[in-house]
């Protein structure tokens, strides 16, 4: 299967921020340890350019951009469990067959 | 005009800077608050283009429409924003809802992001004016409303200590009621300006009205305005304008000998006449030679026509004598037929405006007033005349406007209950029964500041124009076209009776 690419915008280093990189640390290491992933993290108040480019609204805001579907998520992305939910992860078995259409 | 401390900067909106005493406060956040279709994103919009045009920069973040579509639609008022764009005096922050992506709230966040763009914007070209188009789509996008209420109000300070004098517009659900919806007046509370969008007797009537700038002082009440094409936002500020005119003693020719003896020496220069009388009785050909001597005399004459037709007009004149065709290729004259129906009263008077700044007459006609009233509400109806009075006084413009009256005999139009306080003149034109034959009378109800005939004068139309006669002297109740008449005899009877009272004489000869 693909890449798991995934963006995260934060302004600054908040309490919020904080959580929701934890949160991806956790998730990154224990649930995807045999993924090949790959995390950027952006602080928009250094690069306010790139959240333009984004369109980015609330942060922090965690963009998944492959393996489709692409998603889109605000918060500081409370539990793992949540967060893998929503972002369609470990990716099941048929989503290689997905990947190829 | 403003006394106070607080700086202004002035929008460029044609008109709001008059009401808002000059401007909107200076480096403050105005909430801007209307329903649907009330020209909210045109505002914010102008108020940035207004800014480019005083060569200060500005920053336009949308929540609504896309960046592609503002520029698509905003062209059409003249404001090239891609150029714009290019050369650095409009930047967007772009948060328009992007299709298909759904966006998933896990846990707590803020706004930092939207306010780091919007910070790099300003800073990024210097930003002095700011638009933010509109509040309300925000809330619709996200759901905590706790958590965006908190960021507007840092976004808010933000923009006040970036310096920038800033519009966000509002939703508002009704015309009259809470200032906006989801109460965000509460923290953008200091200046709050409301646009309308009225439905008045099945008429669509837009007006602005400042409800509050804090600390310092703006004009009252609700002014009409109109969105039209290549301009944007046009405000007409009635009050402000009202009736300061300077009046000149200097007098002008009606083109009727007998007509400016009667007004004691012609018109003046720069005041209004108003013409009223029932169809037929020569209004139109009051106006006509109004505007034929103006052109005698070398004065630019411009006619507005809003009942009959160009070619109808011209054959008219020419009925009586007058070559408008001859007029208008010498460049003395200029007749703008127009059918009222067409556009708003709002709309109409910027056009009659534009007309006459582009012409410069020296006199103006207006044939007639009655059909515009048709196209309005009553007091769309009386701002119009208020506005478009003075601004032909203000031009010091001879101008004469006729109004037809609905019944044949006596009576007055609702016109002239509402103008005639504004006129300076008011000549009326009767049918006069007299022994089963219609005949037509002239008289001059007023002249401001002058002393004029009252006679009630026989007057007749032939191929040469109007002819003034002598005074109707064996009839009364003409005004009211209830009829009296009196036998000579009994009118010499009632003459000797007061001359033998007083020792002076009362039936004048004439």
């Amino acid at each position: 299967m693909s890449k798991i690419v995934l963006h995260l915008y934060i302004a600054g280093q908040t309490p919020r921020a904080e959580r929701a990189i934890n949160t991806l640390r956790q998730m990154l290491e224990h649930d995807l340890a045999g993924y090949e992933c790959e995390l950027t993290i952006i602080d928009v108040l250094a690069d306010p350019q790139q959240a333009e480019d984004q369109k980015i609204l609330a942060t922090p805001t965690l963009i998944k951009s492959s393996p489709p579907p692409y998603r889109r998520i605000i918060g500081d992305l409370s539990s793992v469990a949540d967060l893998l939910n929503v972002l369609n992860l470990p990716p099941k078995t048929g989503s290689s067959m997905i990947n190829k259409e | 005009m403003c006394a106070d401390h607080i700086e202004r900067l002035p929008t460029g909106i044609t008109g709001f800077d008059h009401i808002a005493n000059g401007g909107l406060p200076k480096g403050r956040t105005t909430l801007v608050s209307g329903t649907a279709g009330s020209a909210k994103t045109v505002f914010a919009a102008q108020f940035l283009a207004a800014g480019i045009k005083r060569g200060e920069p500005g920053v336009f973040v949308t929540f609504e429409e896309t960046p592609e579509a503002l520029r698509r639609n905003m062209l059409g008022f003249g404001w090239d924003i891609a150029r714009w764009e290019a050369e650095g005096k409009w930047a967007f922050v772009d948060v328009s809802p992007q299709p298909e992506e759904e966006i998933v709230e896990l846990g707590t966040y803020d706004l930092g992001a939207l306010l780091a763009r919007i910070e790099h914007a300003v800073r990024s070209i210097g930003a002095v004016r700011l638009s933010l188009d509109s509040l309300g789509a925000i809330f619709t996008r996200l759901n905590d409303t706790r958590v965006v209420r908190n960021e507007l109000l840092r976004i808010v300070s933000t923009l006040r200590r970036l310096g920038v004098t800033a519009v966000l517009t509002a939703e508002r659900t009704q015309e009259y009621g809470e200032i906006a919806r989801y109460g965000v007046e509460e923290f953008v509370s200091d200046d709050v300006v409301i646009l309308r969008n009225l439905l008045e007797d099945e008429k669509r009537r837009r007006t602005v009205e400042i409800l509050k700038f804090r600390g310092t002082s703006h004009q009252k009440g609700s002014f009409p305005f109109t969105v039209i094409p290549g301009e944007g936002i046009h405000v007409i500020p009635l009050s402000a304008i009202e009736l300061k005119q300077r009046s000149s003693n200097v007098r002008t020719t009606s083109g009727n000998a007998e007509l400016d003896r009667m007004c004691g020496g012609g018109f003046f220069r720069d005041s209004i006449v108003l013409v009223s009388g029932a169809t037929g009785t020569g209004k139109t050909l009051m106006a006509t030679t109004f505007m034929a001597a103006g052109v005698r005399q070398k004065e630019r004459s411009l006619l507005f026509a809003f009942e009959e037709s160009r070619d109808q007009l011209f054959r008219n004149a020419i009925g009586w004598g007058i070559d408008f065709e001859q007029m208008e290729r010498d460049g003395l004259l200029r007749v703008v037929c127009n059918y009222p129906e067409v556009t708003s009263l709002e709309d109409q008077l910027i056009f009659m405006k534009a007309e006459i700044e582009r012409f410069r007459p020296q006199r103006v006609a207006v044939d007639s007033l009655s059909a515009l009233e048709r196209v309005s509400t009553v007091k769309g109806f009386r701002e119009f005349v208020i506005g478009l009075t003075s601004f032909i006084k203000h031009q010091e413009m001879a101008g004469l406007y006729t109004s037809t009256t609905p019944t044949l005999l006596g009576g007055s139009s609702i016109t002239e209950a509402h103008i005639s306080t504004i006129t300076d003149s008011i000549i009326l034109l009767r049918y006069v029964e007299l022994f089963g034959e219609m005949r037509r009378g002239l008289t001059v109800l007023k002249m401001r500041g002058s002393s004029h005939d009252k006679d009630i004068r026989e007057f007749t139309i032939d191929s040469r124009g109007m002819h003034i006669g002598r005074p109707f002297r064996n009839i009364s109740g003409i005004l009211s076209g209830q009829f009296t008449h009196i036998a000579p005899s009994e009118i010499e009877r009632l003459s000797a009776m007061f001359r033998d009272e007083e020792g002076t004489e009362t039936a004048e000869t004439n």
